[in-house]
C-alpha cells in the first residue's frame, strides 16, 4: 500500500510552513535517509528526510506552496512491488517524516529546535501574513500622528528593525547573546544584523548566561549601551545576581555617579509544550525590584517603539517579549523614529462594565473575552499595561474608576503576582468605586505541565476569563 | 632588611610569556618612596577605620585591607591613565591606590554626605568614574565579569587600555569566573585577572576549599596564561604588572596573576579569626610586611628615620583630616532616600 508522506513540524510549535523545493522527481528511487525536500517557516528552511524506502509516487503538494498545514499529505512513496496504478489504494499515512537543521548541531540549535513559536490560537498562527496582533490597535492612538502610513509586520521583524534602527543611529549599542549572530537569532529575531553591523557589534556568545550578563553589565558601566539577549528569560536565571545585584543596584550604591544603560531582553513565560523549567513567567520577579523597568508589550508597534526606548533609556531595562507572539503580525507606524516614551499603559479596547487589566500574551485572552462577554451584553475595557515598572497606576485606576470592576490576566503565578499587586492599587485608591473584588485569572499554582491537556489547563484561558468578568458583575 | 635580589615570580599556565622566571627588578629611590607612602596611607587608613569601627561610627561589615598593601600599589604603578580598576568588597586599598580621595572614602564608610555614594554604598559600595574605579562590589566573584566586561568595552572601542580585575583566593571558586576566563581569552580582551590569595576565604583556609591551589595555573585550561607573584613585595607586583600590562596592551587576550600575601585582620571587623594561630600571623607580619621592605631599603639608602617620620606624619594627617570629616559631615538628606534610583 502507498505511503503517504505528511508535512512535518520543524519542531513542537509549528502549525504551517511553506514546502520550497522538491529534490526528488515522481519516479524516483528513495532509500531512508535521502533528502527529499525543503521546506520553510519565517524562522528557519530544514530539510526533510525520507524514512521509507521506495519510489516517490506522487507529489500532492507543488513547491512554492505556502502555509502548508502540518500532517497535510504531500507525496506519496510506493513500496517494492508497487507501481503507479497502486496510486489509488488507501493510502498508509506516515506521520512525519525526519528533518534536520542545515544549521551547526550543537546545544544553541537543539536548544532553539525545542522552542519555535506557534499560537495557540490557529487563525492567528504563527504565518499567516495578514493576521492582527494580540492588541487591537486603538481607534485614534495619541502616539501616532493623524494620517501615518501603516506597514504589517511580524513580532520579530519589528524587534529585528528596532535593534537595527538603533544600531545605525548610535556606535555604543550592540547585541550579545548565544546564537545572536551566525544562526539568526534562536528565534530569528536577530535576522540580518550580523550581516549589516559585522561580529564585533553582533556577538555570539558562549552558553554561559551569568558571564555574558555580567561582561555586558561591566561594559555598560564603561559607557556602552549593550542588548543582552537570553534565549529565553529561564535561562536567565544564571543571570539573575548580575541583573539585580550589578545592573539594578550600581546607580544607587554610587550616588548618582555610576549608571547602567543596558536591556536584557528575550522570550518570557510559557512556549508550547516545553515544560517546566522552559515556561515561567518573571513579570512578578523583575518588576519587584527598584532600578529596574520592566516592559512587556503584545503588539507589533508597541514592541518596536517600546524596544527602542528601551535601549535608549539610561538605565537597566527588562524586555519581557513572548514567544507565541513573535510569529504575530500588527500594524506597525512608518515613521523614521517611532519611540513610545516612558510606559503608559494603553487602553486596548473601551468599555463601561469591567476593566480587564493585562499585558503580553495574557492580552490574547483579554479581548477575545471581551469579544465573547460583548456577546452577553457585558462591555469590557481591556487595559494593555505594556510597561509593568513603572507600572501605570493612573490608567487603571480612571478605568475602574468608570467600571467598578476589575479583572487581571497574566500567564504568571497568582502568589505574589502581578495581578495581586493591581488588586492592592486598586483597593489603595479606589475602594469606593469598587461593586465588586477583583478577580484573578492566571496561570495555575503548579510548575508547567508537559501533556497538551495539562498544560492547558495551567494556563489561563477565554473561558476564565469570561468567567472571572461575569462574576465580578454578578452576571 | 633589604631585600636580597631574588626571583619570586613564578611563571604558570601557558608559556607564553618571555621565561619562566621573573627576577625582581631594584626600584628607584622616588619608586621606593611613592610605594611607601602609598602603602602607608592605606595602612594608616585601614587603622583608623578599624578605629572607628570599634567606635560604633562605621556599620555593617568593614574588611580591611592591612597587608596586602604591595598588591595595589604595585599595580597601580604598573598603569597608565584610563585603565580600569575593579574590586570585591575588600575594597579600600584599591581606592586609595587610584587616587581617590581619602575623606570621601572615610565618610562613606560613616554612611555620610560627602561619601563618594552619599552614604548610600558603604564600604563594600564605591565608585569612581572620574578615577576609573568601577567598585565596590559585594558579591563575591561578579567583579570578575564585571570586570571583563570593562575589558570587553576597551576592545570595542579600539583603545589600548586595559582592565584590572581583582578577586580573592575564594571568589576563584567560583562559576562565573571561569565563564569571564573563557569569554575574555575567546575574544582577547585586555583583563588582567589579580588573584589576590590571602589564604583565607572568610576562615576558610585555602587547602581546605581548593582543589588546585596555585591560582595562576587556574586558567590553564583557557590558555591563559599565569604567573605567581609575591605579593608582599611591592617590586615583584610592579614587574609582574608590567609583563602583564603589555601582554594585554599588547593585544594577547587576558593574564593571570596569583599574588600570594596575606591579612592580617579578620574577614572582617567581627571576625575572630580562631581558624588560624597568633604565631601565624605574627611570622608573616615580622618576616615579609610589605611596608617593612621597604622602609628598610629606603634606611638603606641613607635616608633618615627622620625622614620617614615625615612621611608618616603627613599621611596620619590626610588620615586624621579624612577620620574627623567622616564623623562631623551631615548625614545624607531624608530626600536622598529617592534619588539615584533611576536617572
Amino acid at each position: 500500500m502507498p505511503i503517504q508522506v505528511l508535512m512535518p513540524a520543524l519542531s513542537p510549535t509549528m502549525e504551517k510552513g511553506n514546502l520550497s523545493k522538491w529534490l526528488k522527481k515522481e519516479g524516483e528511487a528513495i532509500k531512508s535517509g535521502d533528502v527529499i525536500a525543503e521546506i520553510e517557516t519565517d524562522k528557519a528552511t530544514m530539510e526533510v528526510e525520507a524514512t521509507d524506502e521506495g519510489t516517490l509516487g506522487k507529489i500532492l503538494i507543488p513547491e512554492g506552496t505556502n502555509d502548508v498545514a502540518v500532517n497535510t499529505p504531500i507525496a506519496t512513496i510506493l513500496s517494492e512491488g508497487e507501481s503507479a496504478s497502486d496510486l489509488g489504494k488507501a493510502p498508509t499515512a506516515k506521520p512525519a517524516a525526519s528533518f534536520e537543521t542545515p544549521a551547526p548541531q550543537d546545544e544553541g540549535a537543539a536548544r532553539a529546535a525545542t522552542a519555535e513559536s506557534r499560537s495557540p490560537h490557529p487563525e492567528e498562527g504563527a504565518t499567516a501574513p495578514v493576521a492582527k496582533g494580540a492588541g487591537v490597535q486603538a481607534a485614534a492612538d495619541p502616539e501616532i500622528p493623524a494620517g501615518t502610513e501603516m506597514v504589517t509586520m511580524t513580532i520579530r521583524e519589528a524587534l529585528r528593525d528596532a535593534m537595527a534602527e538603533e544600531m545605525r543611529r548610535d556606535p555604543d549599542v550592540f547585541i550579545m547573546g548565544e546564537e545572536v549572530a551566525e544562526y539568526q537569532g534562536a528565534y530569528k529575531v536577530t535576522q540580518g544584523l550580523l550581516q549589516e553591523f559585522g561580529d564585533t557589534r553582533v556577538i555570539d556568545t558562549p552558553i554561559t548566561e551569568h558571564g555574558f550578563a555580567g561582561v555586558g553589565v561591566g561594559a555598560a558601566m564603561a559607557g556602552l549601551k549593550p542588548i543582552v539577549e537570553f534565549m529565553t528569560f529561564n535561562f536567565a536565571m544564571q543571570a539573575i545576581d548580575q541583573i539585580i545585584n550589578s545592573a539594578a543596584k550600581t546607580l544607587y550604591m554610587s550616588g548618582g555617579q555610576m549608571g547602567c544603560s543596558i536591556v536584557f531582553r528575550g522570550p518570557n513565560g510559557a512556549a508550547a509544550r516545553v515544560g517546566a523549567q522552559h515556561s515561567q513567567d518573571y513579570s512578578a520577579w523583575y518588576s519587584q525590584i527598584p532600578g529596574l523597568k520592566v516592559r512587556s508589550p503584545s503588539t507589533a508597534a508597541d514592541y518596536k517603539g517600546l524596544l527602542k526606548a528601551a535601549i535608549r533609556d539610561p538605565n537597566p531595562v527588562v524586555f519581557l517579549e513572548n514567544e507565541m507572539l513573535y510569529g504575530h503580525s500588527g500594524e506597525v507606524p512608518k515613521l523614521d523614529d517611532y519611540v513610545i516614551p516612558i510606559g503608559k499603559a494603553k487602553v486596548a479596547r473601551a468599555g463601561n462594565h469591567v476593566t480587564l487589566i493585562s499585558w503580553s500574551n495574557g492580552m490574547t485572552y483579554a479581548l477575545k473575552a471581551a469579544e465573547e462577554l460583548a456577546k452577553d451584553g457585558i462591555e469590557a475595557e481591556v487595559i494593555d499595561l505594556r510597561t509593568l515598572r513603572p507600572l501605570d497606576t493612573e490608567t487603571i485606576i480612571a478605568s475602574v474608576k468608570k467600571t467598578g470592576r476589575a479583572v487581571t490576566v497574566e500567564e504568571g503565578w497568582q502568589q505574589n503576582g502581578v495581578g495581586a499587586e493591581i488588586a492592592a492599587r486598586i483597593m489603595e485608591h479606589a475602594f469606593d468605586y469598587l461593586d465588586a473584588p477583583v478577580g484573578r485569572v492566571s496561570g495555575k499554582d503548579v510548575p508547567m505541565p508537559y501533556a497538551a491537556n495539562l498544560e492547558k489547563l495551567a494556563l489561563p484561558s477565554v473561558a476564565e476569563v469570561v468567567e472571572a468578568a461575569k462574576a465580578v458583575c454578578y452576571r | 632588611m633589604a631585600a636580597p635580589k631574588k626571583s619570586v615570580a613564578k611563571e604558570t599556565g601557558q608559556d607564553k610569556g618571555n621565561g619562566a622566571d621573573l627576577p625582581v627588578p631594584d626600584f628607584t629611590k622616588d619608586q621606593d618612596l611613592r610605594a611607601f607612602r602609598d602603602m602607608l596611607l592605606i595602612r594608616r587608613f585601614e587603622e583608623k577605620a578599624g578605629q572607628l569601627y570599634g567606635m560604633g561610627a562605621i556599620g555593617g561589615f568593614c574588611h580591611l585591607y592591612i597587608g596586602q598593601e604591595a598588591i595595589v600599589v604595585g599595580m597601580q604603578m604598573a598603569l597608565k591613565d584610563g585603565d580600569q580598576v575593579i574590586t570585591g568588597y575588600r575594597d579600600h586599598g584599591h581606592m586609595l591606590a587610584c587616587g581617590m580621595d581619602a575623606k570621601g572614602v572615610m565618610a562613606e564608610l560613616t554612611g555620610r554626605h560627602g561619601g563618594y555614594s552619599k552614604g548610600k554604598g558603604g564600604s563594600m559600595h564605591m565608585f569612581s568614574k572620574e578615577k576609573n574605579f568601577y567598585g565596590g562590589h559585594g558579591i563575591v566573584g561578579a567583579q570578575v565579569s564585571l570586570g571583563t566586561g570593562l575589558a570587553f568595552a576597551n576592545r570595542y572601542r579600539g583603545n589600548d587600555n586595559v582592565s584590572l580585575a581583582y578577586f580573592g583566593d575564594g571568589a576563584s571558586n567560583q562559576g562565573q569566573v571561569y565563564e569571564s576566563f573563557n569569554m575574555a581569552e575567546l575574544w582577547k580582551l585586555p583583563v588582567i585577572y589579580i588573584i589576590e590569595n590571602n589564604r583565607y576565604a572568610m576562615g576558610t583556609s585555602v587547602t581546605r576549599a581548593s582543589a588546585q591551589t596555585d591560582f595562576s595555573k587556574r586558567g590553564i585550561s583557557f590558555n591563559i596564561p599565569g604567573v605567581q607573584v609575591d605579593g608582599m613585595d611591592v617590586r615583584a607586583v610592579k614587574a609582574a604588572g608590567d609583563k602583564a600590562v603589555a601582554w594585554c596592551r599588547g593585544g594577547n587576550g587576558p593574564f593571570i596573576l596569583e599574588m600570594q600575601t596575606y591579612r592580617y585582620r579578620g574577614h572582617s571587623m567581627s571576625d575572630p579569626a580562631k581558624y588560624r594561630t597568633r604565631e601565624e600571623v605574627d611570622k608573616v607580619r615580622h618576616d615579609s610586611d610589605p611596608i617593612e621592605q621597604v622602609r628598610n631599603r629606603l634606611l638603606a639608602l641613607k635616608l633618615s628615620e627622620q625622614d620617614l617620620k615625615a612621611v608618616d606624619a603627613e599621611v596620619r594627617d590626610i588620615v586624621n583630616a579624612a577620620a574627623e570629616f567622616a564623623q562631623h559631615d551631615p548625614e545624607p538628606d531624608a530626600a536622598e532616600l529617592w534619588t539615584d534610583v533611576y536617572r
